[in-house]
């Protein structure tokens, strides 16, 4: 009988009620603009590059010193988001669809392939920064164990008897296809450029290799962590950083005679950063790789800055002079000729394993 | 009743727990396509962008060829080895009571969770002239990690659990008056193994073998680390994939994977056939 006439304490209740699902399609509208704004700005300074797996270091460094500059210039908050993995892997990814809005790759040939094989990076992309694109550079170097207990000083050394070197499979890594092209551009100096003997020279040296690993890091592992082989064809950096990582009581570099000047280069990936509105800030990143401040942190993360005067004199005095030879030189004549020449489906590295 | 009257005309369409049969099938197809049938056909898609000359040189070349017989010869030894050794582990666990017990059957399950490139640098670690165990065999001219022998230790263990959790549940379904009674028969003990037991197993063990293959044939990350990756000696199928994946090769790449598929597809026929046979020979258990 009561329940007849609502008493005054199912009204309150139902007037709080209804506040209640107010204050919540409130709080949910709200929460869904400020999601809605968040996404836009969130779009506007996040900046993605995809990058190969040893620059790790050296990008989280350098994406805080252009954020630090980028608010400095503008007012504008960036973030800058990484990815790495090998350098093929990831320029395929961008083919297919990874939103990137640079890449910063270990070798020219990878971003010709995203321009080939997806049009999302301009033809002209080597001609719109300095040096070729590339705004540091590496070279391939000997890690032996302390006392070079093999006495191994050049690149012959490496084709002696009971030798064994450890280097990745230029079939799946961008260093062993630099460290090949190291020993070629030796042996063909060596041997006048006849081309039987140099690749007989290569024949006998991927001979002496164990292990063929899939990457640059694995390769380290193989020869630092397993004790396999007498010597490691390694990436400069990465021969320097294992080097600090572990202690110079138990690995030395070896410098060759001779060896590549690896370009690793970096492009603006047109087609993202036109869709995404990011351009600018895109451009800006990788002008500032070319700027003093990206110049020394290249320098402290092993890798040889386009303008070594940038770099701090401690960095510098790290990468010793030798003879390096470009992919560009008539002996090679650019990627567009070596990359299907000597590392393609039946190329030479595959007949130096031809039965 | 209506049931059972539509159940009649088509044995197909029995009356089922599940609600709905038309729905059920329908799910069950999408779901299939989905999830199996559509990636599959994208592949053999892209594998069609080549000639027919093209796809037969692929399949022809020395070094497919030879990575192919590594990958499905390792794999086949390696689910032998599961086979025979799995069937052990499970007959183990079963019939006897031990301290530990649940312990080490719940350990069979690991190579399943465990991501299999940290089982392959686990594995390199330890056989690898350094590590614990390829310290004691190295010196005696046993040489595992980087060899093929590398990548069978390597497929055996990733295939381990396939063989003990078919084979476990069967087991636990046989009878122990079985046994006494085919010893009472006066049958010896290989006479009861090979007469009484395992033709009651040998479908579960045909099962578990297929899934340890399959499981072995396409296997990368594990293999990678410990197999030395040389050409014609120690490099598997799957990363010759990946070398044309590298080279932009797509279409190459597929070949190699529909001739993977279509190898297993034709072993996998052949082994159901033989269960089959083996089936009507030895009757259903």
């Amino acid at each position: 009988m009561r329940a007849a006439s609502p008493s005054p304490q199912t009204v309150r209740a139902a007037g709080r009620g209804s506040r209640l699902r107010n204050g919540l399609a409130t709080a949910t509208f709200t929460a869904a603009i400020m999601l809605v704004l968040s996404v836009v700005a969130f779009a506007q300074t996040t900046l993605l590059n995809v990058s190969y797996d040893p620059t790790r270091e050296l990008y989280r460094d350098f994406n805080a010193a252009f954020a630090a500059h980028w608010k400095a210039t503008t007012g504008d908050d960036v973030t800058v988001r990484q990815s790495h993995g090998g350098s093929g892997a990831q320029a395929r990814a961008v083919i297919d669809g990874l939103d990137a809005d640079v890449v910063t790759l270990a070798m020219q040939s990878d971003v010709d392939a995203i321009v080939q094989n997806s049009g999302k990076i301009a033809e002209d992309w080597r001609a719109r920064l300095p040096n070729n694109a590339a705004p540091y550079t590496s070279t391939i170097v000997f890690l032996v164990r302390r006392g070079n207990p093999k006495g191994l000083k050049d690149w012959d050394d490496l084709v002696k008897e009971g030798v064994e070197v450890v280097a990745p499979n230029p079939k799946t890594s961008g260093a062993a296809r630099w460290a090949y092209l190291a020993a070629w551009a030796f042996a063909s100096e060596a041997f006048g450029g006849d081309t039987a003997k140099v690749r007989d020279f290569l024949a006998r040296l991927y001979r002496n290799v164990p292990v063929l690993d899939t990457a640059a890091r694995g390769s380290t592992t193989t020869f630092v962590q397993r004790g396999i082989g007498d010597v490691l064809l390694a990436w400069e950096n990465e021969a320097l950083l294992a080097i600090e990582e572990l202690g110079p009581d138990q690995f030395e570099i070896v410098m060759p005679s001779m060896s590549m000047l690896a370009e690793p280069v970096v492009a603006v990936v047109d087609a993202n950063v036109d869709r995404k509105g990011t351009r600018a800030v895109a451009e800006a990143y990788l002008n500032y790789l070319y700027a003093p401040e990206g110049q020394a942190i290249a320098a402290r993360h092993f890798y040889r800055p386009y303008r070594m005067q940038d770099a701090a004199p401690e960095d510098a005095a790290r990468f010793p002079q030798l003879k390096l030879v470009r992919i560009d030189d008539p002996i090679f004549g650019g990627w567009a000729k070596v990359q299907p020449e000597h590392f393609g489906d039946g190329g030479v590295f595959d007949q130096i394993y031809r039965r | 009743m209506a049931a059972v009257a539509a159940a009649a005309p088509g044995r197909w369409r029995r009356p089922g727990i599940l609600p709905g049969f038309g729905l059920t099938l329908g799910f069950a197809l999408t779901y299939l396509g989905l999830i199996v049938l559509i990636p599959i056909a994208a592949l053999i898609l892209r594998t069609t962008t080549l000639t027919w000359a093209e796809f037969a040189a692929i399949a022809a070349s020395e070094r497919v060829v030879a990575a192919l017989r590594l990958s499905f010869g390792a794999s086949l030894t390696a689910a032998a080895v599961n086979l025979v050794f799995g069937t052990v582990v499970a007959w183990v666990l079963v019939r006897y009571r031990f301290p530990g017990r649940r312990v080490l059957d719940a350990m069979v399950d690991l190579p399943f969770a465990l991501p299999t490139a940290v089982a392959g640098i686990a594995l390199t670690a330890l056989l690898s002239r350094n590590g614990w165990i390829g310290g004691i065999l190295e010196p005696m001219g046993l040489k595992v990690a980087y060899t093929p022998a590398g990548i069978v230790v390597a497929l055996v263990f990733i295939g381990l659990p396939f063989v003990v959790r078919t084979v476990q549940p069967v087991i636990e379904e046989i009878d122990r008056e079985v046994e006494e009674a085919s010893a009472s028969l006066g049958a010896n003990r290989f006479q009861t193994v090979f007469r009484v037991l395992l033709p009651s197993l040998t479908p579960a063990l045909m099962t578990g073998f297929v899934l340890a293959l399959a499981r072995a044939v396409g296997e990368y990350g594990s293999v990678i680390f410990i197999a030395g990756n040389i050409p014609y000696r120690t490099e598997i199928a799957p990363l010759l994939i990946v070398i044309r994946l590298e080279e932009f090769d797509y279409a190459g790449a597929t070949a190699i994977a529909t001739l993977m598929l279509l190898i297993s597809f034709v072993m996998f026929l052949v082994i159901n056939l033989i269960q089959a046979w083996a089936r009507r020979r030895f009757g259903d258990v």
